[in-house]
């Protein structure tokens, strides 16, 4: 009497290779069986599941833009006239040992003084009196820093050396610009945070009823002696395939409606900063983060559901 | 098999339905439990396969004690009591074919000897050319039937049936009895919570009469007792 028949076969829990298939197959049995419940939780899954990615993919190239915009950020260092050859190279030197900074790239006087007449147009018509021999100009090192935003305090810092004349980072524009792109930012983030979560409120919603119908069916199994972990099973099957079926269409969408915008449009912007990242690696991403939602919310939604009827 | 002693059940709403309840069913019987609506039959019944909990005395069942029973260890006593119940409890969207194999899926049977077992009691209770429908499908007999065959298909050595034939017709009724008689006679035991008259007073068993949430009477080849 102490160690009864019921007692002894509890302690069998492990699973049979056999019992798994079985899951796998009722699992997906459920998604026809249960017809427009089905469709209503698909559905679900999809429409939500198409703004967050089309949202995902046009914040990841804002996001690439604000980075490009920063990338664009570089400190222009003027020598001293009077520093000859060997104290420009000692400032060079100097300079690579900054470690905020990432490049450091000698521009002579000349090269300055070309750049300057061709960026003139036809005003720098003016400055063809000058050649070799009058030129106005400084030797110059164009920096960049390896983190945009190190820019004031590496200028602030060079500007103390020796043989530095000036120090011109295009001061009250940047930091606006920085402003800027940091709200961006934010904002992307905090409305993409936003949409998941209503994607999560909604699919869960609208799984949980559809599970609900299913309570009786539900208290049935556990009367004939299933055990909840064999009743949870399919249905944590049935939740993946919810969500992977109901991330479909939004990766065929954006996959199609991303490929055609990025072949016509990259040609017609020649704003320099204004480039969309490549359909390759965006669409791959933005894809796979869909179907995890997608997974993620179709299983979640699913076990807690069930989760309430389990106490029968 | 089942030793109840001072069993009582009271609901959380106050209602008290079983009022210190006796009883001792040996293996191999055949047991009829009557009495008017309401006089706390199928809480008596329920109490043995722990739909419901009893809130006072000692149950056993197949030497299981319910007392120190775990709730995580009461779909392994399910598995050893066959129920049928007087609305089928079938899963609407299942075929009478997996209706009954659910019960073996959910031990864990060998998939290779499913087919054979789950044809083996369709085919006693006559639905073997009704594998492939769904319950909604078939009459209300049927479906009994089908519930009949998954409470047996695992070999319980205890069938509980409340109010079994509650919702089917006479003609209907006796071929559900003639099976619980065959299942009875293959050393199962069966507990029959009933209204039916006819039935008791026909095929004579033993009688525990429920009235009142107390047992008023136990005869080992009792009558009905009630005119209703």
């Amino acid at each position: 009497m102490v160690e009864s028949s019921v007692m002894k076969a509890g302690v069998n829990t492990a699973m049979k290779f056999s019992t798994m298939r079985r899951h796998l197959r009722e699992g997906s049995k459920n998604i026809y069986r249960n017809g427009w419940m089905t469709v209503a939780s698909v559905g679900a899954v999809t429409t939500t599941l198409l703004l967050v990615g089309v949202f995902l993919a046009l914040m990841l190239n804002v996001n690439e833009m604000a980075n490009n915009v920063e990338e664009d950020v570089e400190i222009k260092v003027y020598a001293d006239r009077t520093a000859e050859k060997k104290d420009l190279d000692k400032l060079e030197s100097k300079l690579n040992d900054i470690s905020a900074v990432e490049t450091v790239t000698f521009s002579s006087k000349e090269q300055e003084l070309e750049e300057l007449k061709s960026s003139m147009g036809e005003e720098g018509q003016v400055w063809e009196m000058y050649n070799e021999d009058n030129n106005p100009l400084s030797d110059a090192f164009i920096l960049k820093t390896s983190d945009p935003l190190d820019t004031f305090t590496v200028a602030d810092e060079v500007a103390e050396y020796d043989y530095v004349e000036k120090v011109h980072y295009g001061e009250g524009v940047v930091e606006r610009l920085f402003g800027l792109t940091k709200y961006v930012r934010y904002i992307g983030i905090a409305l993409i945070a936003a949409l998941v979560f209503t994607a999560i409120f909604l699919i869960s919603n609208t799984i949980k009823l559809t599970i609900m119908a299913r309570s009786k069916e539900i208290g049935i199994m556990k009367l004939v002696g299933a055990t909840n972990g064999f009743i949870r099973w399919p249905f944590f099957i049935e939740g993946i395939l919810l969500g992977v079926l109901g991330s479909l269409l939004p990766i065929a969408v954006v996959a199609t409606g991303y490929h055609y915008l990025y072949n016509n449009l990259r040609d017609k912007i020649q704003v320099s900063f204004i480039e969309l990242i490549p359909f390759n690696p965006l669409v791959w991403q933005v894809s796979l983060i869909m179907l995890a939602i997608g997974a993620f919310i179709g299983v979640w939604g699913s076990l807690m559901s069930v989760r309430k009827f389990l106490k029968v | 098999m089942i030793e109840m002693k001072d069993v009582h059940k009271t609901y959380p709403n106050g209602v008290m339905a079983l009022d210190g309840v006796n009883l001792s069913i040996k293996p191999g019987e055949f047991v009829y439990i009557v009495g008017p609506s309401g006089a706390g039959k199928s809480t008596l019944t329920g109490l043995m396969y722990r739909e419901e909990k009893h809130t006072e005395g000692q149950i056993t069942i197949n030497g299981t004690d319910l007392n120190t029973l775990k709730e995580r260890h009461v779909p392994y006593l399910r598995r050893n009591i066959g129920v049928v119940y007087q609305d089928f409890k079938l899963l609407p969207k299942l075929t009478v074919y997996e209706n009954v194999a659910f019960a073996l899926e959910v031990i864990e049977e060998d998939p290779n000897n499913v087919k054979q077992r789950v044809m083996e009691v369709l085919d006693l209770v006559k639905l073997k050319n009704k594998a492939r429908q769904i319950p909604d499908e078939l009459s209300g007999g049927e479906q009994q039937r089908v519930s009949i065959a998954r409470a047996i298909v695992n070999n319980p050595t205890l069938m509980i049936a409340d109010e079994p034939t509650g919702n089917l017709d006479p003609e209907t009724s006796w071929d559900i009895m003639s099976i619980f008689e065959e299942i009875n006679a293959n050393g199962t035991t069966v507990i029959m919570a009933t209204h039916s008259k006819e039935i008791v007073n026909t095929i004579k068993k033993r009688v525990i009469a429920v009235e009142n949430g107390r047992i008023v009477r136990d005869e080992s080849r009792g009558e009905y007792g009630y005119e209703i």
